[in-house]
């Protein structure tokens, strides 16, 4: 629910931030886009008029394409390991591939005992991968490129973070900002610095995956409204379809910085030594 | 000139120059890229256990170049 409102909040701000442009748009005589590159970031209503209300409980297009990524993510994983076969076939080797990858990122980055997070970390990759990925589509919707929805994926990284931190180090947590291994005077300092940066975490972790993602969507867009003037329409098909690579690559690896900073952040929890 | 048109001007400066920031983060990311290139060249057989290392990195200098984007998205659409 607490996601749903969110996108709510985000709707209202992109829904005005089209509107504005629009206005502004025919003063610019014809020197302006056909159609506006964040046009494509409006959540919208599945059914029923484009103008309509959007409740917590109203099916959008971005809740369609979040439940298509987990669709995915679950249809990998069941057909993936229905068959256990030991020479794996085509699914199941991509299912083994994803989990042994982030096992191994689990153990090196935060620790053998860290291994009991895992199913939570490997769910944000896979479910931050495929919606990524689903995003790239002709004619989709980007749902990672809404800070509403990455924000609430930071937040509960930073609420487990903190909650773990407290449960396993008691007080001592708290050390995480004592820099033991500075001079005296400056400890106080340090430890201001220190705090600023651990409460700026998830803004940072959220921003970073929506910006990134808002940010390529937004180029390929501009680029498509150059497509339709013809002196520089091939041009910018070819720059259409090298970002679109870059883009490829920008959705894993985006999942995976995402992932590795969970990873780091858990470390943080887990051995809060300085 | 009126008030409407200097909020206006300021708010469509402020964008193009909150820009720049992002054009800074990519001489960060470009440093850490290539300092991580020139050290792997040197001794390859360590480089692949310092690939995380890498993208976090590239990950804190890039973080700070959003914050630059998203200012300027700010002052374009939510303002």
């Amino acid at each position: 629910m607490e996601l749903e409102t969110g996108i709510e909040m985000a709707e209202e701000v992109h829904t005005e931030g089209a509107l504005d442009a629009h206005a502004g748009g025919p003063d610019h005589g014809e020197g302006g886009l056909s159609f506006h590159p964040m046009d494509q970031f409006i959540v919208r209503p599945i059914f029923g008029e484009n103008g309509d209300p959007v409740h917590w409980y109203t099916v959008t297009n971005a809740t369609v394409w979040m439940a298509l990524a987990v669709l995915c993510v679950l249809g990998l994983f069941v057909l993936g390991t229905r068959g256990r076969a030991i020479v794996p076939g085509r699914i199941q080797s991509i299912a083994e591939l994803a989990y042994g990858f982030v096992y191994k990122m689990v153990e090196d980055v935060t620790g053998r005992d860290a291994v009991k997070f895992f199913p939570y970390i490997f769910t944000l990759f896979l479910f931050i991968l495929f919606a990524n990925t689903l995003a790239l589509l002709p004619m989709s919707f980007s749902t990672t490129s809404h800070i509403a929805v990455t924000a609430v994926l930071a937040l509960a990284v930073f609420l487990t973070v903190t909650i773990v931190g407290f449960v396993k180090n008691g007080t001592a947590f708290l050390g995480l900002f004592w820099v033991s291994s500075a001079p005296l005077v400056l400890r106080p300092i340090l430890a201001v610095i220190e705090l600023i940066s651990y409460f700026v975490r998830p803004v940072s972790h959220s921003i970073r995956l929506a910006g990134n993602i808002m940010a390529g969507h937004a180029v390929l867009k501009v680029f498509a409204g150059f497509a339709a003037i013809a002196a520089i329409a091939p041009v910018s098909i070819l720059a259409i379809t090298a970002i679109y690579g870059l883009e490829v690559l920008v959705a894993f690896i985006q999942a995976y910085v995402f992932t590795i900073l969970t990873c780091v952040y858990l470390k943080d929890a887990l051995h809060p030594s300085h | 000139m009126e008030l409407e048109a200097a909020q206006a001007l300021g708010q469509y400066a402020g964008a193009g120059l909150a820009a720049i920031g992002s054009g800074l983060a990519a001489i960060g990311v470009g440093n850490v890229a290539g300092n991580f290139l020139s050290g792997a060249l040197r001794n390859p057989s360590a480089a692949n256990a310092q690939t995380a290392t890498l993208f976090i990195g590239i990950a804190f200098a890039e973080a700070l170049g959003i914050f630059a984007f998203l200012v300027s998205l700010l002052l374009m659409f939510a303002i």
